[in-house]
């Protein structure tokens, strides 16, 4: 465990010295803060709910997650440092989970930034707390989803264009599912529809929390993380 | 404290290493020898648990690299040929960083001992990335060093330095023979002569020689070289040193003279200066001329 959080504190100190993670932070917060903005601005009055603004958090998520993992293990392999990493007394997973942790303290922190909303919104209104305590943690589970799915884009390359690019791609598709098990006749529109990464999230920005959900988002990373060791493992048999 | 048995290591239908065995005892400092291609960097690569081996076994310190992989990496030093280092940490961070991942229980000592060690006192804050090669280098040294192995394995450590620096590292590498088991690879001749007690030449990833510097120039040599030169025609002067007895070889030397080899054993010196002497000739020099290593490590990985 000690290993882990080495990796992972070092994955956090790397992150505050490179300028992705101010750049994806600041495009976040400039993103959202339009949105805001816009909805605040309506002379109808605006209900005091974050509901309108988890909806483009997650597609901006959906987008950002991959740039923030894009390095985590392909910069590595492609500098060498792997080397030194995995000649260490470490092991293969203890690895994948100190960069993965590294990323959801990142994660955390920018979503933390945005509590400034809520904030904002408790000054003039009335804001119904547990939804948006239930919405962020649906918000922090899909994001972290995410992020098992970019670190293990960042594992199969050498190179962070090739890893964000991979990264995107999955986030997308695990997007679209939803909409292709539409088009899809059975038994595989059930296949889709029970991979779709969306059609959980309503739920949870409602006030829901259903811990159906929560075990599907902690399964899809688990899986997402084994697959990201195994390749990392297969690094050495290369 | 490394023992390797019947290495064997292959890339698809490429034979990198093709049944490598050799040991090396505890204290010892052992060069590994060969050209470009010839198989070092993938045995020590297999030593460290980078990766695995097609068949065959290794040991260090008495734990399998493959099935105790984690008890054997605990006691490696490990600076691989590219000296890959995190390029935004500071020298002290990241050796801070390395000591603990290698479960280093007093860090702050730690990596100050590797710091004194490597001569970084003075670069200790700096970033990694603003160093100099030398001092990259000496970083990569650093890092190896910080939790006391029994055993550094290093890859090419003098490679792209400028001379002081070598001289630096080689001293360092000295210095550290003494309390640490060490298997060094190069192709810097030089180097493994000054350094090493003994010497394993690979070629194309099988083992040609190991022996001690001087018994593989002997060995190679076989039997005493010299340096004659005199003033008298050529053919003349072939003549008369092929005659002398016990001469087994003699060749016109690169720019003059000639390098005459005398069967081992034998003293040739006196006999070849009464004869050319005694032919009217001048003696103008005659020196023994010791086979390099250079002169072992080109015959071995040649032929």
């Amino acid at each position: 465990m000690r290993n882990v959080l080495t990796i992972a504190g070092r994955e956090i100190q790397a992150y505050f010295v490179s300028p992705i993670a101010y750049v994806v932070a600041a495009s976040l917060l400039i993103i959202m803060s339009v949105f805001f903005a816009w909805y605040t601005s309506d002379p109808r009055g605006m209900a005091a709910t974050m509901e309108y603004l988890f909806g483009p958090m997650t597609t901006l998520l959906l987008f950002m997650v991959p740039m923030l993992t894009m390095r985590l293990l392909a910069e590595e392999q492609r500098s060498g440092t792997i080397e030194l990493l995995l000649t260490s007394p470490v092991r293969d997973w203890e690895v994948v989970l100190g960069k993965y942790l590294g990323c959801l303290a990142l994660l955390l922190v920018l979503l933390t930034l945005t509590l400034y909303y809520p904030l904002v919104m408790s000054w003039f209104g009335n804001p119904d707390i547990g939804p948006i305590l239930s919405g962020y943690l649906g918000i922090f589970l899909f994001a972290s989803t995410l992020a098992a799915l970019g670190l293990m884009a960042s594992s199969v390359t050498q190179s962070q264009v090739v890893a964000v690019i991979i990264g995107l791609g999955l986030n997308i598709f695990f997007w679209i599912c939803e909409a292709v098990s539409d088009f899809v006749s059975a038994p595989l529109d059930v296949v889709f529809a029970a991979l779709a990464l969306r059609p959980r999230l309503p739920d949870f920005t409602a006030g829901i929390i259903d811990t159906r959900n929560v075990l599907f988002y902690l399964t899809f990373s688990a899986v997402a993380l084994f697959l990201a060791t195994r390749s990392v493992e297969s690094r050495r048999w290369r | 404290m490394i023992e390797v048995k019947h290495l064997t290591k292959q890339y698809g239908g490429f034979t990198a290493l093709h049944d490598v065995s050799f040991h090396v005892g505890k204290g010892e400092v052992v060069g590994f020898l060969g050209p470009n291609g010839a198989g070092k960097t993938t045995t020590m690569r297999i030593l460290t648990g980078f990766m695995p081996a097609s068949s065959g076994t290794a040991r260090i310190a008495g734990y399998d690299v493959f099935y105790d992989s984690l008890e054997a990496r605990r006691r490696i030093g490990y600076l691989p040929e590219t000296v890959p280092l995190y390029n935004e940490m500071t020298v002290r961070g990241y050796l801070s960083h390395m000591a603990r991942l290698r479960g280093v229980t007093r860090r702050k000592e730690a990596v100050s001992r590797a710091l004194e060690a490597t001569h970084l006192g003075d670069r200790a804050d700096t970033i990694i990335g603003k160093l100099s090669k030398g001092y990259r280098q000496r970083v990569g040294l650093a890092q190896a060093l910080v939790h006391d192995p029994d055993v550094l394995i290093l890859d090419e450590p003098t490679i792209g330095l400028d001379p002081k620096q070598i001289l630096e590292v080689r001293e360092l590498i000295r210095e550290l023979g003494r309390d640490h088991t060490v298997i060094l690879s190069t192709h810097i001749l030089p180097e493994v002569s000054q350094i090493c007690g003994r010497v394993i030449i690979i070629n194309e990833g099988s083992i040609v020689a190991e022996d001690s510097p001087e018994n593989l120039v002997a060995m190679v040599g076989g039997g005493e070289r010299l340096f004659v030169d005199l003033d008298a025609p050529r053919e003349a002067a072939l003549k008369t040193l092929r005659e002398i007895p016990h001469v087994v070889h003699v060749e016109p030397g690169r720019q003059r003279g000639y390098e005459v080899t005398c069967a081992a054993g034998a003293d040739c010196r006196a006999e070849i200066a009464r004869r050319i002497v005694g032919s009217g000739w001048g003696l103008l020099e005659m020196r023994p001329m010791g086979l390099s290593l250079e002169d072992v490590f080109l015959k071995l990985t040649t032929e």
